[in-house]
């Protein structure tokens, strides 16, 4: 197949055989008053090295973790990322395939869906995963049409410790299917208030949606909540943190329906915030229920091995007006990222990354406790991240921070007008003992 | 042409129903399955609940379609056929092969014996689908 645009010669051919005079009268049928006259008003065309220039003066604009110091998290995280990943990526067949419509022809992009799945349920300890989802917000967000459409209720309870980016999406898509959402507020020690819980639940409560470690750091009680909710007969549904479960108890451990995540820790860069990738698992029973597609492991009539889409009845092929869900794309590339960081770290390497990650975030806790002015706000267990009361705005910690090389947490403020003296802080495996320490020493120049 | 046995009744649906004192035995009719084909999973969501005749009570999903299975009757929904979606073999196939007898779907525990008599006998029901195969 050639990639060359049509020359004049195709174009007159193209013309004549199905009889049209030229390329305007192609457009006949749209009214004159739609139609564009004048050209489109764009600066004179630039060469290849212009280009080039011009966006890398752009984005130099961007301060990127290459240029500070990141202790900044909420979400998305500066891991190390091995050049392993680059390598395979970008090979022709993974790096520009698009989604494996014709299943049959992508033999490795399937096997490469599958291993990712495989991977994701070894991780979570869950039965099945699905193979990708937009970013965690969206794979929560469809959890909630996915546990009405399991119990037929119509009820949903979020907690208040979810980060706040996810619950506002989970309400954009409540919002078309007219579901209830209600929000379960949090204690003073940052996590989920199950008292509320208790009275919140009730015979029409389809899930219960909980973030473990939540949006603050700091882990919830998940076996009570998930008690709770089964009692009621209403689905847990846990969002986690992929490298956490290198240490901490994995969601299909304590009973969870539905676990999702966000991917962008396993390898994936910060990107300004996207492509990212969402993981969606659950439990077995409830595959059929579950959005997005599902590639499977077969063997042809001769005996080989061969990968297929197994499952993508939740959209338009199969479920047409009756699927509960509309996604239809996965995010291949960045599940191929995921894939070959979880094959190269292996079991102890995600221990390994987990361990160092709330080593060193607990390194800068157990100092932060002597610097006159800031509180640790909850003496709760934390993983990799936690939340600190600054006696400043923390806006102005972020502010200053640029201008020292540091990045220096996610100022809770731009959430919450409550929030404004909240830092949220994070280190990864790539902070280095000196880079604590400095960070540290930036941090007593706010000291009260 | 599709089997249309005499003694059961049938729904604009294409459900058939068999009645047993209170009890009416459900499935889809001969020629539902050969519309829809290989049958690969079946599910009765409403089992132990109470529905309205109409009522969606499950589903039926073959390889190119899903469909809706309607309860013809109002009543509780007390069993579901456990062999179909057995792990081994080709269990809801069962639906294709014998859609009248193995192949049966679900039982309901009839509440209102008065609806029975909205149900198409075997000679409007042929009728029913002689005009579908026309279209």
């Amino acid at each position: 197949m050639k990639f060359t645009p049509h020359t004049p010669e195709d174009i007159q051919y193209l013309l004549q055989k199905i009889g049209v005079k030229d390329v305007a009268s192609l457009f006949d049928s749209i009214p004159e008053e739609l139609k564009l006259r004048n050209p489109l008003n764009l600066p004179p065309a630039f060469s290849e090295l212009e280009a080039s220039v011009e966006l890398k003066r752009l984005a130099d604009k961007n301060l990127g973790t290459d240029r500070l110091i990141c202790f900044a998290g909420g979400g998305a995280y500066d891991h190390y990322i091995p050049p392993v990943i680059d390598a395979i990526i970008s090979r022709p067949e993974f790096y520009t395939a698009y989604t494996p419509y014709q299943a049959e022809v992508s033999q490795g992009t399937l096997q490469v869906i599958y291993e990712f799945q495989s991977l994701i349920c070894r991780l979570f300890e869950m039965e099945v995963a699905n193979a990708s989802m937009y970013d965690c917000a969206s794979a929560l967000a469809e959890t909630v049409h996915m546990a009405r459409d399991i119990t037929s209720r119509h009820k949903i309870l979020i907690s208040g410790t979810i980060n706040p980016r996810y619950r506002e999406v989970v309400a954009t898509y409540a919002t078309g299917l007219n579901v209830p959402i209600q929000t379960l507020p949090y204690t003073a020690d940052l996590t989920t208030d199950l008292k509320a819980l208790n009275d919140a639940i009730d015979n029409d409560t389809a899930a219960v949606l909980i973030q473990h470690p939540n949006f603050f750091g700091y882990l919830e009680p998940v076996r009570e909540i998930v008690q709770t909710a089964h009692e009621k007969g209403a689905l847990f549904v846990c969002a986690v943190d992929p490298i956490s479960l290198g240490i901490i108890t994995p969601p299909g451990a304590y009973n969870a329906d539905i676990a999702v995540a966000e991917g962008q820790c396993l390898g994936i860069p910060l990107y300004f915030g996207g492509p990212y990738l969402g993981i969606f698992t659950a439990q077995k029973k409830y595959i059929r229920h579950m959005p997005g597609r599902i590639a499977a492991r077969t063997t042809d009539i001769t005996g080989k091995i061969g990968y297929v889409l197994a499952l993508q009845t939740r959209e338009q092929h199969i479920r047409r007006e009756r699927a509960t869900s509309n996604i239809c794309t996965n995010q291949a590339l960045c599940a191929l990222i995921a894939t070959i960081y979880l094959t190269w770290a292996g079991r102890e390497g995600i221990k390994e990354i987990a361990k160092q990650c709330c080593a060193k975030t607990h390194y800068i806790a157990d100092a932060i406790k002597h610097i006159p002015g800031f509180t640790l706000l909850s003496d709760r267990k934390f993983v990799r991240e936690f939340t600190v009361k600054t006696p400043v705005p923390a806006r102005e910690i972020v502010k200053s921070g640029i201008e020292s090389g540091i990045l220096s947490g996610v100022d809770l403020g731009n959430f919450n007008p409550e929030w404004n003296h909240w830092l949220l802080i994070t280190a990864t495996e790539k902070r280095t003992r000196a880079e604590l320490d400095r960070y540290i020493d930036f941090l007593k120049t706010f000291s009260a | 042409m599709s089997s249309i046995p005499a003694d059961l009744k049938y729904t604009k649906t294409h459900e058939w129903v068999r009645v047993e004192g209170d009890i009416a035995t459900i499935g889809i009719t001969d020629f539902a399955q050969k519309e829809l084909s290989d049958i690969v999973y079946v599910e009765i969501t409403a089992l132990g609940k109470t529905v309205k005749q109409t009522e969606t009570i499950g589903f039926i999903e073959a390889v190119k379609a899903t469909s809706d299975i309607y309860a013809p009757v109002s009543g509780e929904v007390i069993e579901a056929n456990a062999q179909i979606n057995k792990k081994e073999g080709d269990a809801p196939a069962m639906v294709n092969r014998d859609p009248y007898g193995m192949g049966w779907l679900c039982k309901i525990k009839i509440s209102n014996p008065a609806e029975l008599s909205t149900l198409l006998d075997q000679e409007a029901y042929t009728n029913l689908v002689q005009r579908s195969q026309h279209h």
